[in-house]
């Protein structure tokens, strides 16, 4: 699960890691008050959207007086933004946020993730800050400082000095920046976080050392014991297809193709993906129904995937394992009894009691295409689709 | 031989008494396996199966003489479950639950080293199928009728795909010595290298097929290793070649993030290496074929 910039801020700030003082707003009018209260002469109105690099797309402005800030407040709210971490669809910005102008004397890069090779968690630095990471490996490898932090123990004081010091700080900044560093891996242990990144982390004039922005991402899997990260999201910058598939227990994600697919398990559904790619077509969507596949289980992705305006064709693989093809079977005559669909549907199951399964389908009165193995089935779905025309 | 499980294999369940245990105790029975009982904290001393229940998995182990586990524990209370198991001398565990958080998988790797490399616990999973080695054991969840006895050795990510592998083989004649499934979350108990190393010194194993899929460094890893360690022949197939970068597919570690985690440059990471690779998931069971062919 992703949050905003804004609430990511908030999570570092009650961990020690200094940040701007700032206010959100859903109006222009609103933006204008924040700034009434932040006082001052200079402040920031950043689109709030899941995204970095929203500076690029235009959206974060610098503003001069109050009504430079209701003016940016509503050019942006509304708009969707698109980067590289959007998608082409990109996102639209429904909140921004009015923050203190800072007066920047050096910018930084930190970044906490976690390290799958050494599987641990690592701190990544760099003093070319205001880059993306990808670019600073690209541009500046010489300056990315890694830090493996040992998960028994947590970070230690003298490995955040450390990268303090190899960030080039002075003396006078060096506690500072230590504890910034030191809060947002507190930050990340807390709260189950998968990526905790600061970019950039900033260096005042008055010695100073500000988390101006801040992306966060959360293990899903370990929401249950952060309920208070749960109530963050902000579902209107999710997939709303992803989003309703996630909340009927299905795990979906819209694809570019026509080939719509249901599947059981992660690994068969990417199989049976690059099986259509190789047979000459392309695949509607990722979808696996798990392990229980129900008929109410099937009613849920047929309507799903049925009522994708860019799904020509149906494909069905299922290897059963402790649910037999029999009940999977079952399941899909069930559905198809409650839910039309006009595409050409192609199943091929396999697994435990397939021959009961395939007599059960037989029997029934849907109407599909067989098919007996994976390139089988994607030869014929794609045979399917040509045959549409 | 066969790696990890063997017919001698004494066998308990970790959340033996819920639904989801007793059905899978009772496949894994039904299969042959020798369970010797579950354990299931504050039900000790009950019978459940026809077999003993115990508070603790010290207490099982000291009373059974078990040196499996397999655990059905759910997510919040599974890291603690795995760590349990290990300081109680079992061997081998099979850690079928998914959900794990992350940062408890790191925790549980992390205790598994106060043993010494000989002494320690090799986990399986989580979020997996398990490991079988057909006719003798079964410590999972697949279906075991589509596993045939004989030397190929399996380790794979993903569960309904090493299924459809089993039974491509199965369709030519040609059986396994043991599968494992290492699971698909980002942390794993163990990984493809560590089964590489245990492959290769078992006499039942004449060449290993690898299942991968996007996203980590395992595969990668397991190539390096190969390269070095490995005389047997290895044939791999790794799945997500459509998979879009930045999108979590189904497994909560199938996400490419970084370079190298795409199914092309892992294919290419893997041939580099020496290993075949099976070109698409339909041919998997005739790669393995014709390697096995070449080997005469």
């Amino acid at each position: 699960m992703n949050i905003h910039e804004y609430q990511a801020k908030e999570i570092l700030a009650k961990f020690g890691v200094s940040i701007p003082k700032g206010g959100i707003a859903y109006s222009p009018e609103n933006a204008k008050d924040r700034a009434t209260e932040l006082g001052g002469d200079l402040w920031v109105v950043k689109a709030q959207i899941h995204s970095g690099a929203r500076g690029k797309a235009g959206g974060i402005i610098v503003c001069k007086n109050e009504q430079e800030v209701s003016e940016a407040a509503n050019k942006l709210l509304g708009k969707t933004l698109v980067t590289h971490q959007t998608g082409p669809e990109g996102k639209t910005v429904q909140r921004v946020y009015v923050e203190e102008g800072t007066d920047i004397k050096k910018e930084f890069y930190l970044g906490l993730v976690f390290d799958r090779s050494t599987e641990s968690i690592m701190v990544v630095a760099s003093s070319e800050g205001g880059m993306s990471v990808e670019e600073i490996a690209e541009e500046k490898p010489e300056s990315l400082i890694k830090t493996r932090i040992e998960a028994a123990v947590g970070m230690q004081s003298f490995q955040a000095r450390e990268i303090a010091f190899a960030l080039g700080l002075e003396a006078k900044a060096i506690n500072r920046c230590a504890q910034a560093i030191l809060g947002a891996y507190k930050a990340f242990s807390t709260s189950d976080a998968t990526m905790v990144e600061i970019n950039p982390l900033v260096l005042t004039g008055d010695d100073h050392v500000l988390a101006l922005d801040c992306k966060m991402s959360f293990d899903d899997n370990a929401l249950f014991r952060n309920p208070q990260l749960s109530e963050l999201r902000d579902k209107s910058q999710e997939d709303p297809k992803e989003t309703y598939a996630a909340d009927r227990g299905l795990n979906y994600i819209p694809l570019d193709g026509d080939i719509g697919n249901i599947i059981n398990g992660a690994g068969l559904a990417m199989a049976s993906m690059d099986m259509i790619q190789l047979a000459g077509g392309q695949p509607a969507n990722f979808l696996d129904v798990g392990g229980g596949a129900t008929p109410e289980k099937f009613v849920k992705a047929f309507k799903l995937i049925s009522g994708d305006p860019n799904v020509k064709v149906i494909l069905i693989n299922i290897f059963a394992g402790i649910n037999r093809c029999d009940w999977v079977a079952q399941g899909i005559v069930d559905a198809l009894a409650q839910i039309q669909i006009e595409q050409p549907l192609v199943i091929r199951l396999a697994g435990t009691n397939v021959d009961e399964g395939i007599k059960i389908l037989k029997d029934s009165k849907i109407d599909y295409i067989e098919a007996f193995t994976l390139e089988d089935a994607a030869n014929k779905a794609v045979k399917a689709l040509k045959e549409l025309g | 031989m066969a790696i990890l499980i063997t017919k001698e294999s004494k066998i308990i369940v970790q959340g033996f008494t819920g639904k989801i245990g007793s059905f899978h105790a009772e496949e894994m029975m039904e299969y042959g396996t020798n369970v010797v009982g579950g354990v299931t904290p504050g039900k000790g001393g009950q019978k459940h199966l026809d077999r003993p229940v115990f508070n603790t998995v010290k207490e099982a182990v000291e009373e059974t003489g078990a040196d499996a586990s397999i655990l059905f524990v759910p997510p919040a209370f599974a890291a603690d479950s795995a760590m349990e198991a290990a300081d109680a001398g079992i061997k081998t565990l099979v850690a079928i639950t998914d959900g794990i958080p992350a940062h408890d998988m790191i925790k549980v790797k992390r205790y598994m080293r106060r043993y010494k490399a000989e002494d320690r616990m090799t986990m399986v999973g989580p979020n997996c199928a398990g490991v079988i080695s057909p006719g003798k054991c079964m410590l999972g969840i697949m279906p075991g009728h589509i596993y045939k006895e004989g030397n190929v050795g399996v380790i794979g990510r993903s569960g309904t795909l090493g299924y459809e592998a089993a039974q491509q083989m199965k369709d030519l004649d040609i059986g396994i010595s043991t599968s494992v499934g290492i699971g698909g979350d980002p942390i794993n108990g163990s990984a493809f290298k560590d089964h590489l190393a245990k492959f290769e010194k078992d006499d039942d194993t004449k060449v290993i097929l690898m299942i991968g899929e996007i996203g980590g460094p395992q595969e990668a890893e397991a190539a390096e290793y190969a390269q070095s360690n490995c005389s047997k022949p290895i044939i791999a197939y790794i799945a997500g070649l459509t998979a879009p970068k930045g999108k979590r597919m189904g497994h909560a570690g199938a996400i490419v993030s970084a370079g190298g985690e795409s199914a092309a440059e892992k294919v290419e990471i893997l041939k580099e290496a020496g290993i075949t690779i099976a070109k698409n998931p339909s041919v998997i069971g005739e790669t393995v074929a014709s390697v096995l062919k070449n080997l005469g």
